[in-house]
């Protein structure tokens, strides 16, 4: 090989130059060759073929390559010449591998000559040999070159292109590591081993359209599912994906909605209907719904055969007939009804037989009778049965006999044939038997009729016999009475004979008439004739039945009968045209809906139409109906011809396991043609027309309707209708219907050994017959739900219990373990209650000292109920700070802490630190304190002429704990002392519990008098006895619920003193030259210094959220709400009131309670003359009405605000009524007067009076009838927050808010942001308030009467609470204090002159007196006995003590009285 | 006398509060109280308590461990209120200050025998962002007032959780008298059923 090859390079060497040019194109060719040869060799190869892709431009490279590479061979074979080593230098030729590729190619031609010669197995051999030596020639010479190194240095260097891959090479190195999946995959690939592609649509299947994709995609998809594990399994048996047909329709089917010129067209327009809840639509399977719950229903069409078409030729018709009665005669051949009756009836025979001859000799017993009888009658009937079916068989054979002659017939007529019947009768006989047979049977039949008859008649003749007895018997009687009652007949009677009978019957009848009717004369029974039984048995047996020797005839129907070609029929052309014509389909209807439908297919001739199709439906909803809707379609336009409804199938009935039931349809539609069709017409086979036949169009469709089977035999059938929902099968308002009930578990066939159904099973078992409730309820299930009767729940004491806790009803709000048993609830529990319930109705005059009052007490507990059941419901309305506590977001965050850096650590004016707050849960006893600061106290009354000023010490009394300060020296001392009181608040710490905490803390400024007695005992000598005296000066209460919502009270107050302290006096001659004698002389009275608060700090009561009715303005309203956010956002610390709750829970604006209101008479016309005296009286009034918080009464922050009317008849109100009434009175009075609503001390937010007076404001406190100048220091209102009147609510948008410092000019509209303005102007809002008020009278001597009745209950007390000391009352001075009391009503307890007391210090001489009166509004006792209590009076233990008590009471118009007590201790001295 | 006749039926509740599960936090304690109706008392046994503060292990399972005994028993008369075991857990967040880390409640289980349960825990939201990062930087996360409030139903829509970590209580149950005095809480098998009481 190598020898050839050089002799093949040195030719080419030698052809040089010339032969360059054509070798290129034929390398190029050679090229392609090798490719295809190397081409599965693969790898090995690239390199050579890399180098040849570019022969030319590697020409040099290559050319110096070659170059050694001969050079080697050459050494290797023998040195070349000189000569030959220039040219092998010098000579240009051509690239040297492609001759290398050139002879071996020819090599390869060479070698294709061997293969002829040689055996083929070497040729393979052969090639891959060579290949390996071109491959390993150069490594050989490369050895052999080192060798020759040594003589050309120039090969040191090794010289190599350079690594350049080529793109084709990268193409090619790519393609070996990438896939690309877009080329095509060839088919067999797609397709399991050793199968050729099938086409289904060769096949004439149908296969749908396939969607669009494209073959890039196609591709892709192909070549990724190829690489899958099971790939093939998503190919079809075309070797393409299986896909769904295409659902995309063609062309839109929506017709278009808009014409250019045109109105739209009236049938487009659309059409409002109310959506309509399908039918079905709540009927879905229970569990289709999810993935594991799917059925599938499988509806198989195979085909239909019409029994009639319009279409049908005379012949069909016949045919069809045929067809159809030769149907039947199968069937009844299948069924053998003769053979088996003919078989029976033989077997009975037998029997019967049998049972005679064993009985033969002996006395039939009565069973035995008994038995044959039973027989007998058997063999009749069977015999009857067995009889009329061999009548119908042989009539049935008849008529397919004359069918079959009568399309022979029309053929012959016609002289085509349309069908392809043909009747066979083919016949099979044995004649002997079959006469012998014939004959026996008759015999047999005979004999049976004839012992029948025989049998029948001897059974009538006995019938006849009794019936004869009878009659003769009555007609005896009937005889007899007629004897008796008429003796005419009797001769007659007498000589007749029984025989004679009919003639006397008929006698009586004609005499006794109607009323007795006589049984007719039986008949005697006809003997039978026997023989003619015989002749009627033959005469049947020629009707029914073969004659003997007959031969038996079987048809049998083909269609082997040719068809006459078109051509040849003419009459019949146009009607196999119009056939053809026609196709048929079939819409398969799902509840009315439809699913599916099959393909249109061509009517054949035969009138048969083949689907073939199973349709897999996929169900949701619940099968209620399935049915099959035949079409016929001509050309594009298609007729409903009939439709069949096929049964929903059992969930036993699965695919495969059911056979193609046929299902016969019709069609009324009259069809006619001018055609041999004979139509769906009337027709008649007659010549003359008569025995018309309707004819209409008729058939059968076969299918099957089946459940599907799922992947794991598992049929994928809903689970029967006993497991489906019974409310659903019978309707919610079912469920109470016994009946329905009882039908729905007999329809679904429960199972009843099931136990999920037992309870279902039980209950229909034992409701047994129950008929529905003949009432109407609206709530079924109420009574269901009921578990005890209402009797029973109203009886129980347990139940009351806990229905009275869960309504949260005082009592029993917070009642523990209410008893597990009934008869541990004792009455006791209710007695409480019911007594409280009870006393709702009785007043109780006893407890209050005027009748009045308690009613109004009445009214109040009224309302107050009201109201706490209003608020108990919003309570349970929560807010979410009520939840979470959540930190409020510093306004700026950084400044301030920057700002605390900078603040001294030790501040000279320290602020109280926010504490924090506790809410009510985590309370328990003893944890709550009051802590009550006393700080100081200005002015307060010194003893008269002694040497010691006065030693005040404070004391403070709260829930009857007394604490007291050290004493102090002086009237204006400093105590600065902590009283810490405890706090029990009943044991319940709820908000609203604390809030109606109605306890006051009493703050008592005393004086503590020593007293010294030297005691001259005899024994011991001389000993000096002290006694410390308190005398009371004056005192401050506050009530709990103030500080409760407050949390904190700090301020100075001024206390009560009484107007005329005796002993003491004001001393004001000390301080002339202070300062503050200044402003001590701007204000009478002591004050205190305070500052009080609750330990640990409590979350004072939310005011109530609940939106309240209204008969305001809903705009409004939503102003007032609008006005009072911003006012609260602005200005968070100024109270902005707008609207106000009127008694009845209603919302109601605030202005409307200002107007001008008279005040009563009496007070006017004390002052005649000048009306503006009488203001102070009118604010004393005023202030004289007893004052109820509304905390305190409504157990939550809840201002109600009355009217006032109201307020002056339930005596009782707090703030806001006084400032109220006390605004209207001065209005009437004429002054320019407003409400100030702000805040107080101790009272917090409240409502003051502003009155102007000569350029002056007044600020009025109505609770105490005090006035203040508007730059008064002690004044108590501390802030201004908006002002009323009838007309317009100002809030105060000043920078101040201290009325010092507030201008009331409520025109500036930059100081006091008006609620109406021009924007929203007044709507004249009417006032709520009654025109006039309408005072009673003052009953003088009720209130004569109430004054006994005080200074009864105080003496009584008094000695009460001195148990130990006997309590003496000096008359004398009670009597004169008595007359000083009006005289102190009528100064109104102001400017005490000096006199009264000059005057009782001459009438007392000789005691040592200190007293004081007070002055109290009357509300009620309690609180005057408390108010006595406090002052300590009775404390005084000196042993020669005497008391004094005086009480007036002074009468103001409607029962409003001021109560006047002095109380004044005396010693003798 | 008083055996045949009960007034009370006493409801033993053993257990402990094994752990919890709080992926994102560590150093942890619980709390726990029972919140029960009005005719229930607890007889013995602590109301409440409050666990040591666990660290989770580094080993694989990351639960923070407190194997913290509850051992309580209440008397009733009716099993409205029913208790429940409130428990609240809090740990350090990044600044170290303690905040709340769940809260959640579970009803005793009223069948005798050992029950485990798992509570999934939840912690109000702050009601808006800035909150949420002015509380994420001060360490004053928004909490309950009152921690009971998890077992009641009322008031409960206006507020707005988030959902965190898993606390896992077992308890062991032992009832007294509650058959005698009619209640039927074993499971109501196929044979007791008839007997299946109408209060």
């Amino acid at each position: 090989v190598k020898r050839r090859l050089e002799e093949k390079l040195k030719a080419a060497r030698v052809n040089g130059v010339s032969f360059s040019h054509t070798q290129h194109t034929i390398v190029k060719l050679l090229l392609y060759n090798l490719w295809l040869v190397f081409q599965s060799k693969g790898e090995s190869l690239q390199d050579k073929e890399a180098s040849l892709e570019f022969p030319s431009r590697l020409h040099s490279l290559r050319d110096r390559d070659t170059v050694t590479r001969f050079d080697r061979e050459q050494v290797g074979k023998g040195l070349p010449t000189a000569e030959e080593a220039f040219n092998f230098f010098t000579l240009n030729f051509d690239p040297d591998p492609p001759d290398v590729i050139e002879t071996s190619s020819r090599r390869r031609q060479k070698q294709r000559k061997t293969t002829d010669e040689d055996e083929e197995h070497e040729d393979v051999d052969e090639d891959i040999q060579e290949e390996n030596e071109s491959e390993e020639a150069p490594l050989v010479q490369t050895q052999e070159d080192l060798f020759v190194i040594d003589q050309s240095p120039q090969d040191f260097l090794e010289i190599r292109k350079a690594e350049y891959v080529g793109y084709q090479k990268l193409l090619q190195l790519q393609s070996e590591l990438l896939f690309t999946p877009s080329f095509r995959t060839p088919t067999s690939i797609k397709l399991p081993e050793n199968m050729k592609p099938r086409y289904l649509e060769d096949e004439g299947l149908y296969v749908g359209e396939r969607p669009p994709v494209s073959l890039t995609n196609e591709n892709i998809l192909e070549n990724r599912i190829l690489k899958m594990e099971e790939g093939k399994k998503w190919f079809g048996d075309d070797g393409r994906i299986i896909a769904l047909p295409n659902p995309i329709k063609e062309s839109s089917t929506r017709p278009p909605l808009f014409h250019m010129e045109e109105a739209l067209d009236p049938a487009l327009q659309t059409v409002y209907r109310k959506a309509v809840k399908s039918k079905y639509a709540n009927l879905y399977i229970a569990g289709a719904a999810d993935p594991e719950g799917d059925y599938q229903l499988d509806v198989d069409v195979s085909g239909l055969i019409f029994s009639h078409h319009p279409l049908f030729s005379r012949e069909h018709i016949l045919g069809a007939r045929l067809a159809q009665m030769y149907d039947q005669y199968l069937t009844r051949q299948r069924n053998n009804l003769t053979g088996h009756l003919t078989d029976k009836l033989n077997g009975l025979r037998n029997a019967l037989r049998n049972m005679l001859e064993s009985h033969s000799g002996l006395n039939p017993t009565q069973a035995l009778q008994q038995r044959i009888s039973e027989y007998n009658l058997e063999v009749r009937n069977t015999r009857h049965l067995r009889d009329s079916e061999q009548e119908k068989d042989r009539t049935l054979l008849k008529n397919i006999v004359k069918v079959w002659k009568e399309i022979k017939a029309l053929r012959e007529f016609q002289k085509f044939t349309n069908t392809p019947y043909k009747l066979y009768l083919r016949e099979n006989v044995d004649r002997v038997s079959d006469e012998q047979d014939y004959e026996d049977e008759i015999l047999a039949e005979v004999v049976e009729l004839e012992a029948e008859t025989e049998e029948e008649y001897q059974n009538k003749l006995a019938e006849y016999k009794k019936r004869l007895e009878e009659w003769k018997l009555c007609r005896k009687k009937q005889f007899q009475k007629a004897k008796k009652k008429k003796q005419k007949k009797k001769k007659k009677g007498q000589a007749q004979d029984d025989t004679e009978g009919e003639d006397e019957e008929q006698d009586v009848s004609e005499s006794e008439g109607p009323t007795d009717e006589p049984p007719p004369k039986p008949e005697p029974p006809e003997r039978p004739d026997l023989g003619s039984i015989e002749q009627w048995v033959r005469e049947k047996a020629l009707r029914i039945r073969r004659k003997p020797g007959e031969a038996i005839l079987i048809p049998e129907l083909s269609a082997s009968a040719n068809i006459t070609a078109s051509e040849l029929c003419p009459a019949e052309k146009a009607r196999r045209e119009d056939v053809a014509r026609r196709s048929l389909f079939t819409k398969i209807l799902y509840n009315d809906k439809e699913v599916s439908r099959t393909d249109s297919r061509s009517l054949n001739t035969d009138f048969r139409v083949h689907f073939g199709q199973i349709f897999n439906l996929k169900i949701v909803n619940c099968p209620q109906s399935i049915s099959l809707q035949v079409f016929e379609e001509i050309g594009s336009s298609c007729s409903l011809l009939a439709q069949v409804f096929l049964p929903v199938p059992e969930p036993s009935v699965v695919t495969g396991s059911v056979p193609l039931e046929e299902f016969e349809f019709s069609s009324n539609q009259r069809v006619m043609f001018d055609h041999e069709g004979v139509g769906s017409v009337p027709l008649s086979f007659e010549a003359d027309g008569s025995n018309k036949q309707s004819l209409l169009t008729s058939g059968k469709v076969s299918c099957c309707v089946s459940w599907g089977i799922g992947d794991d035999d598992v049929p994928l059938a809903p689970p029967g209708k006993g497991h489906l929902d019974a409310v659903s099968y019978i309707g919610a308002s079912g469920l109470y219907d016994m009946k329905k009930i009882g039908e729905w578990a007999k329809q679904s066939r429960l199972d009843p050994n099931d136990p999920k159904n037992a309870s279902i099973m039980q209950l229909v078992a034992s409701s047994g017959e129950v008929t529905a409730p003949e009432y109407f309820r609206l709530e079924h299930l109420q009574e269901e739900f009921n578990f005890v009767t209402d009797e029973e729940l109203e009886k129980s004491g347990r139940f009351r219990l806990l229905k009275l806790r869960n309504q949260e009803v005082a009592e029993f709000r917070n009642y523990k373990f209410i008893p597990a048993l009934e008869r541990e609830v004792t009455d006791t529990v209710f007695q409480e209650y019911e007594k409280r319930l009870k006393e709702g109705e009785v007043i109780d005059t006893k407890e209050h000292l005027d009748s009045h009052r308690a009613l109004v007490a009445k009214y109040l507990q009224k309302i107050r109920e009201s109201v706490i059941n209003r608020f108990l419901l919003a309570k349970h309305h929560y807010l979410l700070s009520d939840l979470v506590t959540e930190e409020e977001i510093p306004t700026i965050i950084l400044g301030i802490n920057l700002f605390k850096l900078a603040e001294p650590k030790r501040p000279l004016k320290p602020q109280r630190k926010e504490r924090k707050k506790v809410t009510a849960q985590n309370l328990s006893d003893g944890d709550i304190k009051l802590l009550v600061n006393i700080i100081r106290a200005y002015d307060i009354p010194v003893r008269r002429l002694q040497s010691i000023q006065v030693r005040p010490f404070v004391e403070v009394s709260f829930q009857r704990t007394v604490l007291q300060t050290a004493t102090a020296d002086g009237p204006n001392p400093c105590w600065n002392e902590e009283l810490q009181l405890p706090f029990a608040p009943n044991g319940d710490y709820s908000t609203a519990s604390l809030q109606s905490v109605k306890d006051e803390v009493f703050i008592n400024i005393f004086d503590e008098v020593v007293h010294e007695t030297v005691m001259n005992d005899k024994n011991r000598g001389k000993s000096i006895q002290t006694h410390i005296e308190k005398r009371w000066l004056g005192s401050v209460k506050i009530p709990f619920s103030t500080i409760y919502s407050q949390s904190k009270i700090d301020g100075t107050f001024k206390v009560n003193t009484p107007a005329v302290l005796l002993g003491y006096s004001k001393e004001k001659s000390h301080f002339t030259n202070s300062g503050f004698d200044i402003l001590r002389s701007l204000s009478e009275g002591t004050f205190i210094t305070l500052f009080i608060t609750v330990d640990p700090q409590l979350v004072p009561g939310e005011s109530v959220r609940e939106k309240f009715d209204t008969q305001e303005d809903e705009r409004l309203l939503q102003a007032s709400e609008r006005f009072e956010r911003d006012a609260a956002q602005r200005y968070p610390d100024r109270p902005c009131i707008t609207t106000v709750i009127d008694l009845s829970g209603k919302t109601v604006f605030i202005t409307r309670y200002i107007r001008p209101l008279s005040p009563p008479k009496e007070l006017l016309d004390e002052f005649p003359n000048n009306p503006l005296e009488a203001t102070p009286l009118v604010a004393r009034f005023v202030s004289l009405i007893p004052s109820l918080p509304d905390q305190v009464s409504f157990s939550a922050t809840c201002d109600l605000w009355s009217t006032c009317d109201q307020f002056l008849t339930l005596l009782a109100g707090d703030e806001e009524e006084h400032a109220v009434l006390l605004c209207n009175y001065f209005l009437s009075l004429g002054k320019k007067a407003w409400l100030i609503i702000g805040t107080a001390i101790p009272e917090g937010p409240t409502a003051y009076v502003l009155t102007l007076e000569q350029n002056l404001y007044l600020i009025w406190n109505p609770s105490s009838g005090q006035f203040y100048g508007q730059y008064d220091t002690f004044c108590p209102l501390q802030a201004v927050g908006c002002l009323v009147n009838a007309d317009n609510v100002w809030f105060n948008i000043q920078q101040y808010t201290s009325p010092m410092r507030v201008s009331f000019d409520i025109t500036k509209a930059n100081l006091w942001k008006p609620f109406f303005s021009r924007t929203f102007s007044h709507p004249g809002l009417s006032s709520v308030q009654p025109e006039e008020l309408v005072y009673r009278r003052t009953d003088r001597a009720a209130a004569a009467e109430l004054q006994d009745r005080i200074e009864r209950i105080l003496k009584e007390k008094i000695m009460e609470w001195r148990p130990r000391q006997p309590t003496r009352w000096n008359r004398y001075c009670t009597t004169t204090l008595k007359q000083f009391l009006p005289k102190l009503e009528l100064i109104r307890g102001q400017d005490v002159a000096e006199g009264h007391r000059h005057e009782l210090q001459s009438l007392l001489g000789d005691y040592r007196i200190s007293g004081f009166p007070l002055n109290l509004v009357f509300s009620e006792i309690r609180p005057i006995i408390e108010a006595v209590y406090s002052t300590g009076i009775h404390s005084v233990q000196a042993s020669n003590v005497e008391f004094a008590l005086a009480v007036y009471v002074h009468p103001y118009p409607n029962n409003v009285m001021s109560v006047w007590i002095y109380l004044a201790s005396l010693v003798l001295t | 006398m008083a055996a045949s006749n009960p007034s009370v039926f006493l409801l033993t509740v053993n257990g402990h509060i094994e752990g919890a599960n709080f992926p994102e936090y560590d150093n942890l304690y619980c709390k726990y109280c029972f919140v029960y109706g009005h005719d229930w008392a607890p007889t013995t046994g602590l109301e409440e308590g409050i666990t040591q503060i666990a660290s989770k292990s580094s080993q694989a399972s990351h639960r923070l461990i407190w194997n913290f005994p509850l051992a309580t028993t209440f008397k009733s008369t009716n099993p409205s209120g029913w208790p429940q075991l409130v428990v609240s857990v809090y740990g350090p967040d990044v600044f170290g200050n303690d905040v709340v880390r769940g809260y959640g409640a579970t009803h005793i289980p009223f069948t005798p025998g050992q029950h485990t349960k798992t509570i999934p825990m939840f912690v109000p939201e702050p009601t808006w962002r800035l909150q949420k990062f002015t509380g994420w930087l001060t360490g004053r996360r928004p909490e309950y007032t009152d921690p009971k409030v998890v077992a009641q139903g009322e008031g409960r829509e206006v507020t707005r959780v988030h959902s965190q970590g898993f606390v896992s209580v077992s308890f062991l149950i032992m009832t007294k008298d509650m058959k005698k005095m009619d209640y039927e809480t074993g499971p109501s098998g196929p044979a007791n059923k008839p007997s299946a009481t109408s209060g």
